[in-house]
């Protein structure tokens, strides 16, 4: 694979790196007349000598200490659901609950916050403990564990999703993205692991948690993560780079995925603390709330034991997909927002003596838009009551992924044009749906169901 | 309990359904597409053997005739009928031959409409016969409204006068199903349907057109000549309301999903084709690896499969929702639709794809590209099916929004 990374940065350690990426925004920034202009350069000067005086990168968070309680003999697993054999839509009882309950949370809490964490590139704490308090970061851990959930929860899953991101997007990221972790340890780990991590999820205090698959590099494939592990002895050593992950700087628990020497692509448990670790402030063009960083590894050291469950292909493949169908779940809540916005403005703005609505060329815009979100919709509800059961679901995610990156795309898309102008300005949250619908396609790990 | 599978119960009528498909429909495929306008007497048997299958079971068959609302439904329970087995028959047929399902006897969209419409005793005299159906103009075609067909009672009897286009097996058929006016100055409110018998002599074929393509499937133009049927032939309310018009229309929030089944069967034909092609040519079609770190004929190959997806669920959710007494007019748009621009882009993707092979007529390939453009028109085309969902999501009465 070729890259466009100049020699010099090739050689460069991650650190080093790190550095670089500052610097080239420092440049620009500095070699903008704009700054004196606006006679602000000696305010940003002082700012960003504040700012840098240990560096741009900073150390993980610190983290609590993970320590097992009770260990069962054998790791604990959620049951798969039964099939009643009948083509069916409408959700169970419990699934309904949790529904309601998050597009309570979602229209009562999430979309008036949602302006402001955009702005400030974070969600507040109070938000994602009320979070916290639906349940949503423990539908992955099994009943013996102190979970809630007694059979798998990959349509659940969905459901919270697509209610949380019909509020925001981003803040669904960053209130879920725990929840992904507790998620893969239920899932893939084995017993100590289980004993040893998944009690701080079933808490109220619910650790900040990442499960980092994604890489800055182009044409990304997390079947051939560049992220190494070694092995080095009775120890594992990773080297390498995260990107987009979710509230980085406060996270005390990640999931990373590796190419495992030996073994092949696999994820590996590593806590905040670990020596090597760094994390660096990435915002991205939408899904600010997450407060998005990259994850610096750098010749982190692990024992033997970190490696989650057998480290079995299989098990990985499934976190992949797993992942993909997770952020369907959003694409489609927020691809509904943008209908469910775009059709009273269309109806009330005036042009030409009528609503705007009564012309084919606007209203069959919003006919695609409800027509494709529809679809999204069945196909990732397809795909996760799939993975619930057991059932092969590689084929159902795929597609569930490209309906929602390529026409949720189209709709976050459809949804400023049809806005015009005022769809453009951040009076309105269609360009906000616009920015966190390119995710859908981009992300891969982070989210699961 | 969320599945979007195809039901257990129905495995069986799908195979059966793909069987006939293999078995008899692909075989004779090309034949009739060249042999346009000579009736395919290989489908008389399939006929009665699929009147039998419809006769033996509450699941419906792989025609038309057995899709009605469930008026039982709605007690909460999830259901799987006929509206759902019926739509996934047609797929498996369509999958064979589109054009060769719409000649089936006794399966026409007359037929539906009859199911759909009929009192108890028209359900007792026209059951078991084959109905077209005969709605567009010369100078009326998505605007059913502005039909100039007109229907005058004389007597105990309605004397219809007109001329008629495009009706499906037309000549083929033992009953035409007419679309008239008992008023022309009162719009929609006064347009009913009427049940004529092929043997009318007030009916009188003008001629059979060529086509683009379900050459298999005869397409005939009528003129209506004083043409008398009786009384009983208007099939449901002979009063002139408003809501007369909207219970006609209804006919098509049941027929719609199965002409959006036959779009996804003619696309999955397509692709499954072009998927063993590309195998053949080197390109495996990978569904964990991203869409374009893949061969770029594999990454459009995924996304053309993602919208026969799309345009199936869709196509099941429509149907479902019949099954379980839900208003579903707006889905069953939205499945006609998806499907029928899916399956237009979708064929001729995959002649694109295959080249000079997915062109030429030693494959099927180009035939159900040119099948395919159909599925986009009749029934509501693309543009008055996004109208129908407009208004709906919009809230929009037909007038506003024109």
């Amino acid at each position: 694979m070729t890259t466009t990374t100049s020699d010099t940065e090739k050689g460069a350690s991650v650190a080093e790196r790190g550095m670089g990426f500052g610097l080239r925004a420092l440049n620009n920034l500095a070699g903008s007349d704009l700054l004196d202009r606006l006679r602000l350069r000696k305010q940003v000067e002082r700012a960003l000598f504040q700012g840098t005086k240990g560096g741009f990168r900073s150390a993980t968070a610190a983290g609590r200490t993970f320590k097992a309680a009770q260990q069962l003999g054998k790791p604990a697993r959620q049951k798969q659901g039964r099939s009643t054999g009948l083509f069916d839509l409408a959700p169970d009882d419990e699934q309904r609950m949790f529904q309601e309950g998050g597009r309570a949370f979602a229209e009562a809490k999430v979309r008036p916050a949602a302006l402001d964490a955009d702005a400030a590139c974070a969600t507040p704490k109070e938000l994602l403990a009320e979070a916290t308090e639906l349940g949503v970061n423990m539908l992955g851990v099994p009943e013996e564990l102190g979970g809630v959930m007694h059979e798998q929860a990959a349509v659940t899953s969905v459901l919270i999703g697509e209610a949380l991101a019909h509020g925001d997007m981003g803040i669904a990221y960053a209130a879920l993205a725990p929840g992904a972790v507790a998620t893969a340890i239920g899932h893939w780990g084995n017993a100590e692991q289980e004993a040893t991590y998944l009690p701080a999820f079933t808490g109220e205090d619910v650790p900040a948690a990442a499960l980092a698959i994604l890489e800055p590099q182009p044409l990304f494939d997390p079947l051939q993560p560049q992220t190494r592990a070694r092995r080095k002895g009775e120890e594992w050593v990773l080297d390498g780079v995260k990107s987009l992950v979710a509230r980085a700087a406060d996270c005390e628990l990640f999931v990373i995925a590796a190419e495992a020497e030996g073994i092949g692509p696999a994820l590996f448990v590593v806590e905040s603390g670990a020596k090597g670790l760094a994390v660096e402030a990435e915002p991205a063009m939408g899904l600010r709330p997450a407060a998005t960083g990259r994850l610096l590894i750098e010749d982190v050291r692990l024992p033997s034991a970190a490696l989650l469950g057998e480290g079995k292909a299989e098990d990985y493949v499934d976190c992949v997909n797993r992942s993909r169908v997770a952020w369907c779940g959003l694409a489609t809540g927020t691809a509904q927002a943008v209908l469910d916005y775009v059709i009273p403005y269309v109806n009330e703005r005036q042009a030409f003596g009528e609503p705007i609505s009564n012309r084919q060329g606007v209203a069959f815009a919003v006919a695609d838009i409800g027509i494709e979100n529809d679809a999204m919709r069945l196909a990732t509800y397809r795909a996760a009551s799939r993975a619930d059961r057991g059932e092969e679901f590689a084929r159902e995610a795929a597609i569930a992924r490209r309906l929602c990156a390529v026409k949720g795309m189209q709709i976050g898309s459809e949804g400023v044009q049809l806005l015009g102008g005022h769809g453009f300005v951040k009076e309105h949250p269609v360009e906000r749906w616009y920015r966190d619908l390119r995710a859908a396609g981009v992300m891969e790990g982070a989210l699961l169901v | 309990m969320i599945n979007l599978e195809i039901p257990k119960k129905f495995k069986p009528l799908v195979s059966q359904g793909n069987q006939v498909a293999k078995e008899v429909f692909r075989p004779i495929s090309r034949k009739y597409d060249e042999a346009e306008h000579s009736y395919p007497k290989e489908l008389d048997m399939l006929a009665s053997l699929i009147d039998g299958m419809n006769e033996g079971s509450d699941m419906g068959g792989a025609g038309a005739a057995g899709v009605r609302r469930e008026e039982r439904a709605g007690d909460g329970e999830n259901r799987n009928g006929s509206n759902l087995s019926t739509v996934l028959g047609i797929v498996e047929l369509c999958w064979g031959d589109v054009g060769l399902l719409l000649s089936m006897p006794r399966q026409g969209l007359g037929n539906s409409a009859i199911a759909s419409v009929a009192t108890a005793e028209q359900l007792e005299r026209y059951g078991g016969r084959w109905a077209a159906m005969a709605i567009t103009e010369p100078e009326a075609g998505s605007d059913s409204a502005a039909i100039r067909t007109t229907a005058e009672l004389d007597g105990d009897e309605y004397v219809l006068n007109g001329e008629k286009i495009f009706v499906t097996s037309g000549d083929r058929a033992d009953l035409i199903v007419v679309w008239a006016t008992l008023d022309r100055s009162k719009g929609r409110a006064a347009i009913k349907s009427f049940i004529v018998e092929r043997d009318n002599p007030g009916l009188k074929l003008d001629r059979l057109e060529h086509k683009l393509g379900i050459r298999a499937s005869d397409t005939a133009n009528f003129t209506l000549q004083d043409c008398r049927v009786p009384q009983e032939a208007l099939l449901g309310d002979p009063e002139v309301k408003e809501k007369g018009f909207a219970g006609v229309m209804e006919t098509f929030d049941n027929t719609r999903p199965l002409v959006a089944a036959m779009a996804v069967g003619v696309a999955r034909a397509a692709l499954e084709e072009t998927r063993k092609r590309l195998k053949q040519a080197g390109v495996d079609v990978d569904y964990s690896t991203p869409a374009l770190s893949q061969h770029a004929a594999a990454a459009r190959f995924l996304e053309m499969e993602a919208d026969y997806e799309a345009a199936w669920l869709l196509t099941l959710q429509a149907a479902w929702m019949a099954d379980n007494g839900k208003p579903n007019s707006l889905q069953a748009s939205m499945a006609k639709a998806k499907a029928g621009r899916a399956c237009v882009d979708i064929t001729l993707g995959c002649v694109e794809l295959c080249g000079g092979a997915g062109y030429g007529e030693g494959e099927l390939l180009e035939k159900w590209a040119r099948d395919a453009k159909i599925l986009d028109i009749f029934e509501g085309t693309q543009q008055i099916q996004l109208l129908i969902v407009a208004r709906q999501l919009l809230g929009k009465s037909s007038s506003e929004l024109r």
